[in-house]
């Protein structure tokens, strides 16, 4: 069953050089249970097309220009704000990339696990600290009655990462949103993160959506993949559709570039000629032909629209058959 | 084998703790705590571990911009600990750094012209018509147009900007550069540009580098050998196969086997550590990776063991593997 389905996404910003385009048309749908990554550049629209999703993008000048975001049925794009909320946290939750962001500095580790509880559930005070005691506990923070009284200065990068691991996931929501979860963490505590949180989605089975540019991690965590370029999806197909036979020349060239640990030491590692283009001047046709090796006349003139390999593997490029 | 072009023995960069203001206890941060390490010409060595291990503090240290604590860095024989600043100045010429972010260490408010033409002043190099020749020289060989000389760091991308970092560090022609992550903060199609005119240089001028890093993957290729570092001290080093294919210290084994595999095909077999990083400032009895370890024995935590060559040419800090 499809839990989220988002279709023709388009999201705006509003600056001072006029209104830029960052999410344009992004479409897809992720099954109750699934985990799917988004891959691709900074600056692509990752976090932007996570935050519409959540109703959370900046106001005044974010908004949704059109398309849909489909969860269970009711489109979360038309929903007023009252109804949003109630679904932020219960049922949608996210993680942020910046754990220290997302933490309040001046209340206890305690309170703001107790006020997610209060707010989507009738537990009494004393459930409430139990629930939080336990969250803490199952995301593998040792010691939790004594941390639920600590602020969030007082403990280290990984263990506020997994308070916010944990606030994303107290009132078991149906689909969390992880924007670079563990970017900013070293790979030993990266490994213990990703754990718990395959753990807890085997235990409580909800759907994830995994946002990073790091592309071993979508290799481990992810049954489905969608890459975006420039705000749009150029590719999107399973994680075998997308790691075994590449289609668009942008992630062949992002999986090419990657040294592994299997690479010829010291060999030139292949590379992406140039840079992604600046929204404010985006190409008229194929965003990518810029920097693409296999671009020719009409890759610069006629806009590819996205075409359909097989039920699961997408491709936006024009010369993707003859590659 | 040939002279070591830079010796590091037994380095220790503790840095003091302010406590209570009439506190006389004084504490320190073990930041680097005994390391020794070398580097020959046209080498490249990876240094990694997890933060806060002191990487940057060593790396520092080398070229310079700490005084250690105590220790010897020898470069080409001579010991740069205790000279003055003035008799320093040759050897800063020879021992460069390029930083994960530029813009930290690009002046802001000077163009890429005069930001490369710096170091040709200081060092008293040439006329300014010879600098200005220099200067399109080296923007052409970091892959970066003439016309960039009169703009901004401001007005370039990230990968732009490490160019101009390397640039500078460059310029005077070293035969050391400690790269401190200089691809972390890029994108994985912009760091393999990176990385290549990392390669090509040492090729075309016999750099040595120090590289640090976070992503083992990169580490690997591009070192000739690794060190592994763990709340500052070296735990293990071998060359870089070698500690890729066959590590011996259970914290390398762990740390390799948690990196992510870009293979849906590959199941990983996962040593997954308990707990979080201890502080340098109070740093655990014995060996200092015991509180994490998945093989400690109870000696573990009271005798701390020393860097020992466990195989040819492949040295680790683990009372497990030097006691057999
Ligand atoms: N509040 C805002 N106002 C104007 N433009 C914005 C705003 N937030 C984001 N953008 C623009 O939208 C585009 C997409 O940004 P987004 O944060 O989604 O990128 P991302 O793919 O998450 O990148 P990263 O990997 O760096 O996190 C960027 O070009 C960004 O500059
Ligand atoms: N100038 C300084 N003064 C005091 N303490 C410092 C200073 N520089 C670093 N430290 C401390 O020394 C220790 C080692 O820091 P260092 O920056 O060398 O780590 P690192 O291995 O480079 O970490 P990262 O991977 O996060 O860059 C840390 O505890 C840090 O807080
Ligand atoms: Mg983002
Ligand atoms: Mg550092």
């Amino acid at each position: 069953m499809t839990l989220l389905s988002v279709r023709e996404l388009v999201t705006e910003f509003s600056t001072d050089e006029g209104t830029v385009r960052a999410v344009d048309g992004v479409s897809f749908d992720l099954p109750t249970g699934g985990t799917l990554g988004i891959v691709g550049e900074s600056g692509c629209g990752k976090s932007v097309t996570a935050l519409s999703i959540m109703g959370l993008l900046p106001q005044p000048n974010g908004r949704i220009a059109s398309g849909e975001v489909v969860y269970e049925g009711e489109n979360l794009a038309m929903a007023s704000e009252v109804r949003r909320q109630a679904i932020r946290g219960a049922e949608v939750s996210m993680i942020f990339q910046e754990p220290m962001t997302a933490l309040n500095p001046v209340h206890t580790i305690g309170r703001q696990l107790t006020e997610v509880v209060a707010l989507h559930t009738n537990q009494s005070a004393a459930e409430q600290i139990s629930t939080a005691t336990d969250m803490l506990a199952r995301v593998g923070i040792p010691e939790p009655a004594i941390r639920m009284t600590e602020y969030p200065h007082q403990l280290s990068g990984g263990m506020r990462q997994r308070v916010v691991i944990a606030i994303a996931l107290i009132c078991q929501p149906n689909l969390v949103i992880a924007d670079e979860p563990t970017t900013a963490l070293d790979v030993t505590i990266q490994a213990q993160i990703l754990e718990l949180i395959r753990t807890l989605q085997n235990d409580t089975g909800m759907a994830m959506i995994m946002i990073t540019h790091d592309l071993g991690v979508i290799a481990e965590t992810c049954e489905q993949v969608v890459v975006m370029y420039a705000g749009q999806v150029v590719e999107q197909g399973t994680v075998f559709d997308i790691f075994d036979s590449p289609k668009h020349p942008y992630t062949r060239g992002l999986l090419a570039s990657i040294p592994t640990l299997d690479n010829q030491p010291k060999a030139p590692l292949e590379i992406i000629p140039g840079m992604v283009p600046s929204l404010h001047e985006l190409p008229k046709a194929c965003r990518f032909a810029n920097r693409c090796t296999f671009a020719e006349a009409r890759c610069e003139i006629e806009a590819p629209p996205i075409e359909v390999l097989s039920s699961s593997h997408q491709v936006r490029c024009l010369k993707w058959a003859q590659l | 084998m040939t002279a070591p072009l830079l010796e590091v023995n037994d380095l220790k960069m503790h840095f003091p703790i302010k406590s209570g203001l009439f506190s006389r206890a004084k504490t320190f941060n073990r930041a680097v705590d005994g390391v020794s390490l070398s580097i020959q010409p046209g080498e490249t060595v990876g240094l990694v571990g997890e933060s806060g291990c002191g990487k940057s503090t060593l790396g520092r240290c080398i070229a310079r911009l700490y005084q250690p604590t105590e220790g010897r860095v020898y470069f080409k024989g001579n010991d740069l600990v205790h000279l003055s600043h003035k008799a320093l100045l040759p050897y800063r010429q020879n021992i460069q750094m390029i930083f994960q972010d530029p813009m930290e260490s690009l002046n802001a408010r000077h163009t890429v012209g005069e930001i490369l033409e710096e170091p040709f002043i200081i060092h008293g190099i040439g006329d300014a018509q010879s600098r200005r020749r220099s200067v399109a020289k080296l923007l052409d060989t970091v892959g970066l147009p003439s016309r960039s000389a009169t703009r901004y760091p401001f007005e370039f991308s990230g990968g732009q900007r490490q160019r101009i970092g390397i640039a500078r560090a460059i310029a005077l022609n070293p035969e050391l550069i400690i790269c401190d992550e200089p691809v972390s903060a890029l994108d994985v199609s912009i760091q393999s540009q990176i990385l290549n005119l990392l390669m090509d240089l040492q090729q075309e001028y016999n750099l040595a580098y120090l590289f640090i890093a976070h992503d083992l993957a990169v580490v690997k290729h591009i070192s000739d050998r690794v060190l592994i570092m763990y709340l500052g001290q070296i735990v293990e080093s071998a060359a870089s196969e070698t500690i890729y294919q066959s590590p011996l210290h259970p914290y390398t084994q762990s740390l390799i086997s948690a990196i992510p595999i870009p293979d849906p095909h590959r199941k990983t077999n996962r040593i997954l550590l308990q707990g979080d990083v201890p502080s340098p400032i109070a740093p655990p009895s014995g060996c200092r990776f015991h509180t994490r370890c998945p093989v400690a024995e109870p000696r573990c935590s009271e005798t701390a063991p020393s860097l020992l060559e466990a195989e040819t040419q492949h040295d680790a800090r683990c009372l497990l593997i030097n006691s057999q």
